[in-house]
């Protein structure tokens, strides 16, 4: 049977998308509404992470302003929310857009640095997008925005109760995973792993690798603001919060739990993230302790994440390594 | 024109940039010869602060406050050094960006954990309370002293780096770290000096704003990314670069903020200026980090030697 699969890594990844597939169903059956609320914020930074996983785990393309993103898909709602426009497909098309031309504007002077001032010059836009918002008056300034209704869709489609928006999500997910795994096995995703590992061969080959990474970039940012638009759908509240860049902070934190240029790693390492989160902030107000103590060790001694980890049980199982 | 307006706006841009200086000296010295990029820095500013503010409410004495804290805070950034940075310099960026991050939940946490969730207000000696009249011009004495200080501190530390042969390891180090490592150096004690030297004047920095702003968790986070633009725009490894980019970002900051409306009222409707000012003043020195980014990578004033 080739489509059940054979690693450990890959039977954990399709327990996790069984389980996750009929949740709603299960938490409304036992009555907890709030684990599906907890879950569906959980998957929309999935996909958020999935999206910095394209450019920094499979392009070493390290932003630490990605949050911008989410922030320009949540205004894609707010804003024309604030007017009464509450059509979703004009929510959607502005999210893609405007995500879209600011990575194209900052990804094009972005991508002319490397390393650590590739680090910074992301962030300083992503501030810039940050004071941005912080300015709009009209639209809240820091106090944020309440939306006081979900984006509208047809019938079949709409956002309307937690059950629907929560599929909204995990479709939305499962499209990402799927369209990032299309997409590096490709020629496109090939020039833009092997431009992470050296770039200098790719353009000895005749690639041009800014372009590629700048499409790359694009890309990422567009699927980012998918995030955002539902993030604004979820919460129904928008601020300049979303996207200091102590939240882009966090968005590498999840990429790396799970483990980076891997597939299945940014759901796990970001579904792992908010449960740590939740439970160790029910425990002691000190949580944040024991994250940072996490963190560091994480790096210190935790190679590849939980992918890395999985990998290994699977080695070990294999009998080589 | 209120030129009195003008002149005390002046000097608080000037203190602005000298508080950023402390911070970012010791970061881009870190950054420069270690290549490590420590997000954690801004702890430092706020751990300073609160060393300082224990010591003042146990001895009653700033100065004693002050003295005290820059050893509380050297020995701070040694430990740093020695546990957990050392480790990682021969890591990938990625990895110091996350152990850093990881670092500031630790010390906001610990902070927290320590001297509570409140801020913490450190009381000025009358001497320094008051303020002195020049001309027309009022001034607070305070302001006055950490301009002073700053100034002091940028002194000391010119001399430092020019005149000793730890400022010429340091200078060499940003310029070419391999070459000073072959050339028998103790580098890895060099590197402790460096950083703890920068975590002391990181919380020198905190400690001189705390009695106007008061200590409190997380005051770091934000004052740490303008250190960094001053560091990439001054040209990373270079102390000189620090110190005029943190003076012209501590201007273009406080100068943007009071009279870019104004400046902006000269081109379009006072409404829409007055709605443009507050976000273009703030995004102002990102807008030139970018600029400076995209046509001269290497900052403004980079190490000598160095390409």
């Amino acid at each position: 049977m080739t489509w059940f699969p054979q690693s450990i890594s890959g039977r954990v990844y399709a327990a996790i998308l069984l389980i996750l597939a009929p949740a709603p169903f299960v938490f409304e059956w036992i009555n907890q509404p709030f684990y599906l609320d907890l879950l569906s914020r959980a998957l929309i930074l999935a996909i958020a992470v999935v999206s910095l996983n394209l450019i920094l785990g499979f392009g070493g393309m390290i932003s630490l302003g990605h949050a911008a993103y989410i922030g320009i898909g949540a205004y894609a709602v707010g804003i024309p929310s604030y007017y009464d426009y509450y059509n979703g497909w004009l929510h959607l098309a502005l999210a893609l857009s405007v995500s879209a031309s600011f990575a194209l504007i900052t990804g094009a002077i972005s991508l002319r640095t490397k390393g650590v001032y590739f680090i910074m010059i992301t962030m300083a836009f992503s501030q810039m997008a940050y004071f941005t918002f912080l300015s709009l008056e009209e639209y809240g300034a820091d106090d944020g925005l309440v939306i006081y209704s979900r984006s509208e869709f047809p019938q079949w489609l709409t956002m309307d109760g937690g059950t629907s928006l929560y599929y909204w999500i995990f479709a939305l997910l499962l499209l990402s995973l799927f369209f990032t795994h299309r997409l590096v096995h490709s020629r496109f995703g090939r020039v833009i792993v092997g431009s992470k590992f050296n770039e200098q061969r790719m353009q000895a080959l005749g690639f041009n690798t800014y372009r590629y990474r700048l499409v790359c970039y694009v890309i990422s940012a567009m699927i980012c603001s998918l995030a955002g638009m539902l993030l604004g759908n979820f919460t129904g509240f928008i601020s300049p919060d979303m996207i200091g860049w102590a939240r882009s902070g966090e968005l590498i934190f999840m990429v790396i739990i799970g483990g980076a240029g891997t597939f299945f790693g940014p759901l796990v390492g970001t579904i792992v993230y908010i449960l740590l989160e939740e439970f160790l902030s029910l425990i002691t107000v000190y949580w944040h302790l024991i994250f940072g103590i996490m963190l560091v060790a994480l790096v210190l001694f935790g190679k590849g994440g939980i992918h890395g980890w999985l990998s290994r049980l699977d080695r070990k199982g294999a009998g080589h390594d | 024109m209120d030129w009195n307006l003008l002149i005390t706006q002046l000097l608080n841009g000037l203190q602005l940039g000298l508080l950023l200086f402390l911070l970012a000296s010791g970061l881009t010295l870190i950054f420069g010869i270690m290549d490590f990029i420590n997000l954690s820095h801004g702890s430092f500013y706020m751990i300073g602060a609160y060393f300082c503010g224990t010591v003042v409410a146990k001895t009653g004495s700033f100065l004693v406050g002050i003295l005290l804290g820059l050893v509380g805070m050297f020995i701070v950034g040694a430990l740093v050094e020695w546990f957990i940075a050392r480790k990682l310099y021969r890591s990938d960026h990625l990895d110091h960006v996350l152990v850093t991050f990881g670092l500031i939940l630790i010390f906001d946490t610990l902070v927290h954990l320590i001297w509570g969730a409140g801020g913490m207000a450190i009381p000025l000696p009358d001497v320094l309370n008051g303020q002195f009249t020049l001309g027309s011009l009022v001034f607070p004495v305070y302001r006055a002293l950490i301009i002073f200080a700053g100034l002091l501190v940028a002194l000391i530390l010119f001399i430092l780096v020019t005149k000793t042969r730890l400022g010429m390891l340091i200078r060499a180090g940003a310029s070419n770290r391999t070459m000073v490592e072959a050339l028998g150096v103790n580098i890895n004690r060099l590197f402790l000096i460096v950083f703890a030297l920068g975590a002391a004047m990181a919380g020198l920095a905190g400690m001189l704003i705390a009695p106007i702003t008061e200590a409190s968790i997380g005051m770091g986070n934000d004052i740490i990314i303008v250190a960094f633009v001053v560091v990439i725009v001054g040209g990373i490894g270079s102390v000189k670069g620090a110190f005029y980019a943190a003076l012209i970002l501590g201007l273009i900051d406080t100068m943007s903020r009071s009279y870019l409306d104004v400046v902006l009222n000269l081109a379009m409707p006072v409404a829409y200026a007055e709605t443009a000012a507050p976000a273009l003043s703030a995004m102002l020195i990102y807008i030139l980090m970018a600029a400076v980014l995209a046509f001269r990578p290497q900052g403004l004033f980079p190490p000598a030697g160095m390409k």
